[in-house]
């Protein structure tokens, strides 16, 4: 995947499945998203610090460092901790999602997730923070 | 030496110059008047002195019992020289003792002999010898010394001599006499048995003091005893003369006299003896031997005899008696002497230690094996003396048959009255054969008792073990399950991931985010999509199941309305209404009160039942109605078809998991099965419960009845 480029939301995908990587960041962009991507949490919070997203996507079953201790540090970095996390899971058992919450996550999805249906949810979280823009994309500029 | 002395041949007495007349006659006269006999040698010693001219005078006397010459008298002489002089009679050649048995004076010499010198005679001595009673052997009495040793001394001495031993010896024969007198009355009277001496014409001639108080009394005495006395002389008189006595063959014969003090009757035995001689006349010494209490004694031991031979007699009776009673007894009985020898013993005991007549070798041995082991049983009761009992048993054997014959043995000790030493044993022997054998049955009783008690106690150990074994195979299983749970879990992660990248680009696909679609893609993909979603929501079922199961759902409770939950299911299910031929008439009562429950579980499970309804329902009507029971406070709502129906041997199965009535290969209906197993876990969450009526070719109708308000568990 490219580095971001152009003026729409930067959105930090954090997945080890590449395939869902690829699929939801072909949807984001096509929605007119800029999106980076990392494969674990270590990784994410490295890029986080170098790009500094609107928004990061976070699966939780991670490689390296998992999804839930990304956001704990994330959220405990002053730099990164305004960055929204929108925790996306493919286990249904549990209390993924309260464990999720109390890492600091600020939404919560779970798989299968439609990618319109991720990027609404998306679209809903950045409304409510103050952001640098508005995502432009094609599927929006087309109503 | 000593030697003769010449003596002076004698004169007439008024011719001599020797002492005068009336000096001797004063002499004679003192000496036949006095009774003492050493005044008497006194006397002569000192008239020695005063009228013969002696200067130093000694009498010496024979004690014939010491057979010695001692000094019994001096004159001029020391008192102690006096009292230490003696000479032994054997000493035959002493100069005393010579002159002791020479017929005539004898002059000694002072020089001549040590035993005169200790005497301190200051010159040559006479000595004559004096004799005893006149008429008997002339046996020396004594002898008469005199110092200075002249002619007339001599001559005087032996005129002394004659006079004074005749005197003296009198004198001590008369003292003799009286002792001896005194002696024997004091020997009769000591005597315990009245003796007495009678003359020839029965006058009491002696009696000692026991007889005197029987044949003698005083004035002074009382009445009675006088009388008694008198009547005791005539019983004695009467006694004697009856017997016959002679010579010296005393006489013996029973005399019944009087107690002068007591009045009683006195039995005598009187022994009547002649005594003294013909000179004074003949006498009779009677000894009286109180026989009172012999003859007493006498009577009683004949009594006794006779009580003895009749108590004999009882006791003779008394012991047949008793051994036929101990014949009879079945138990052998044994009496031991202390040496342990049988004494007496019963029939049964005979049986067991007796050697009878024609017994064979071996039954001989028998009876000798029996009879140690009785005798060392027996040896241990005389040892262990300090129990009046001793119990043991003895190994016995049958005498005829050789059979062993265990007897318990009671041995009692049989004490002598008098000295508690033990007199016998009795030992009886019980035969044990039988309690044995019942012992030896109890004994076989309780070990299968026990054996049934330990076989009991195995079992319920197993049963222990068993139930252990099944706890942990329930716990086992439950982690199985829960296992499987966290397996199916993990699974549907698995399968929702690449699932997710499926349905994504599908999606995009279909929306032509990725570009136009031509021809019949669009078709293709929404087969795609549709089976793609279809698995979904298996996998969605294998999730709840797997969440139920591991007690992971969440249970959300809130109070909702059911008519608008029922809306809400009868829009989701329109579009698979419409492409099917079945209706749906919904019947609810606007007036139901509110539910509190899992607003999405109910849900699901009425979506559940009406699609299943509208799926399993080829054409027809299917009607949707909810009610509420006030009295069981329940809601119960129902879902009724006119399809295929279920048979009754189906109708439990198809609540389990994957389940379909029609389970071949080529069923029509798809769907995993997974659905009505759900509800049903899903009912039994919110405590309610799922029913089914069905008929087959009729149809169905599943009502979920749930409480109005579910509890908190």
């Amino acid at each position: 995947m490219n580095p971001p480029s152009g003026v729409g939301p930067l959105v930090l995908l954090v997945d080890d499945y590449a395939d869902n990587r690829d699929m939801y960041a072909r949807y984001l962009t096509f929605a007119g998203y800029r999106v980076d991507e990392a494969t674990n949490g270590q990784e994410a919070l490295d890029k986080a610090g170098q790009i500094h997203p609107d928004l990061i996507v976070m699966d939780l079953s991670l490689p390296v460092m998992d999804g839930w201790e990304a956001t704990r540090r994330l959220k405990a970095n002053p730099q990164t901790r305004r960055i929204p996390v929108l925790a996306l899971t493919g286990h249904a058992l549990g209390d993924h999602e309260r464990e999720a919450s109390e890492a600091g996550c600020d939404g919560y999805v779970t798989k299968p997730c439609l990618p319109e249906d991720l990027a609404a949810r998306i679209n809903v979280m950045l409304a409510g923070t103050p952001s640098k823009s508005r995502p432009r994309g094609r599927r929006g500029s087309r109503g | 030496m000593s030697r003769a002395l010449s003596a002076v041949p004698a004169r007439n007495g008024r011719g001599s110059s020797g002492p005068p007349a009336e000096a001797k006659l004063a002499l004679v006269e003192f000496l036949l008047g006095s009774e003492d006999p050493r005044a008497c040698t006194g006397r002569a010693l000192e008239w020695l002195g005063v009228h013969a001219g002696v200067k130093q005078a000694i009498c010496a006397q024979v004690d014939s019992a010491a057979e010695r010459l001692v000094a019994a008298a001096g004159f001029g002489v020391p008192a102690s020289r006096i009292e230490q002089f003696s000479v032994h009679l054997e000493a035959r050649d002493h100069p005393l003792v010579k002159a002791l048995t020479a017929a005539h004076p004898v002059a000694l010499t002072v020089s001549d002999e040590p035993t005169l010198h200790s005497l301190q005679l200051r010159g040559p001595a006479a000595a004559v010898a004096f004799h005893g009673l006149e008429g008997e052997e002339r046996e020396p009495a004594g002898l008469l010394l005199a110092s200075p040793a002249t002619p007339e001394t001599a001559r005087v001495l032996e005129w002394l001599a004659e006079l004074l031993g005749h005197r003296l010896v009198r004198l001590l024969w008369y003292r003799q006499l009286a002792r001896d007198r005194t002696l024997l009355y004091g020997i009769v009277n000591a005597v315990p048995d009245p003796v007495m001496l009678t003359d020839s014409e029965g006058r009491l001639v002696v009696a000692n003091s026991r007889a005197e108080s029987l044949f003698a009394s005083r004035a002074e005495q009382s009445e009675g005893r006088r009388r008694a006395v008198t009547l005791n002389n005539m019983l004695f008189s009467a006694a004697l003369g009856e017997s016959a006595l002679k010579d010296a063959a005393p006489d013996r014969r029973e005399l019944l006299l009087v107690d002068p003090v007591e009045g009683s009757d006195l039995l005598f035995e009187l022994l009547s003896t002649l005594a003294g001689d013909s000179r004074e006349g003949m006498g009779i010494v009677s000894v009286l031997r109180n026989v009172s209490d012999l003859r007493r004694a006498t009577e009683e031991i004949e009594a006794n005899y006779a009580r003895q031979r009749v108590a004999e007699a009882a006791a003779r009776a008394e012991r047949d008696r008793l051994d036929l009673i101990i014949d009879s007894v079945a138990d052998p009985i044994v009496v031991t002497d202390p040496a342990g020898n049988i004494q007496m013993m019963n029939a049964p005991a005979d049986r067991l230690f007796t050697e009878a007549p024609g017994t064979s070798a071996d039954e001989l041995q028998r009876v000798r094996a029996n009879d140690a082991n009785f005798t060392s049983f027996v040896a241990n009761v005389f040892f262990g003396l300090s129990d009046l009992r001793y119990r043991g048993s003895i190994n016995l054997v049958d005498v005829k048959t050789g059979a062993p014959v265990p007897v318990e043995a009671v041995s009692g000790q049989i004490l002598n009255e008098q000295h508690g030493e033990l007199s016998a044993v009795v030992t009886i022997l019980h035969d044990r054969t039988e309690a044995l054998e019942r012992e030896r049955l109890y004994e076989q009783l309780k070990r299968a008792s026990g054996e049934l008690e330990r076989k009991v106690r195995e079992a319920t150990a197993e049963l222990v073990r068993h139930n252990e074994l099944l706890r942990r195979q329930a716990i086992q299983l439950e982690q199985a399950s829960s296992l499987k749970s966290q397996f199916l879990a993990n699974m549907s992660h698995e399968f929702r991931t690449p699932l997710n990248a499926i349905l994504g680009y599908t999606s995009m696909l279909l929306k032509g985010v990725l570009g136009p679609l031509h021809g019949e893609q669009g078709e293709g993909l929404a087969r795609v999509d549709s089976n793609a979603r279809h698995l979904l929501g298996i996998i969605n079922d294998i999730l709840d199941i797997s969440r139920i199961e591991a007690g992971r759902m969440p249970l959300r409770l809130s109070e909702f309305p059911l008519p608008e939950l029922v809306g809400e299911v009868l829009a989701e299910v329109e579009p698979i209404v419409v492409q099917s031929s079945v209706h749906i008439e919904a019947s609810v009562d606007r007036r139901l009160p509110p539910v509190q429950s899992d607003r999405q579980k109910v849900k699901q499970i009425i979506l559940n039942l009406l699609t299943n309804a509208v799926k399993f329902t080829p054409r027809g009507a299917v009607t949707l109605s909810a009610r509420y029971d006030p009295r069981a406070r329940e809601v119960a709502v129902s879902v009724s078809d006119t399809g295929i129906g279920i048979a009754a041997e189906d109708q439990a199965r198809i609540f389990e998991d994957f389940q379909q009535a029609d389970s071949s290969p080529t069923r029509t209906h798809g769907g995993a099965g997974l659905g009505l197993s759900i509800c049903r876990r899903l009912a039994t969450m919110l405590g309610g419960k799922i029913q089914l009526e069905s008929a087959p070719g009729v149809g169905s109708t599943f009502t979920l009845v749930l409480p109005r308000r579910r509890g908190r568990r």
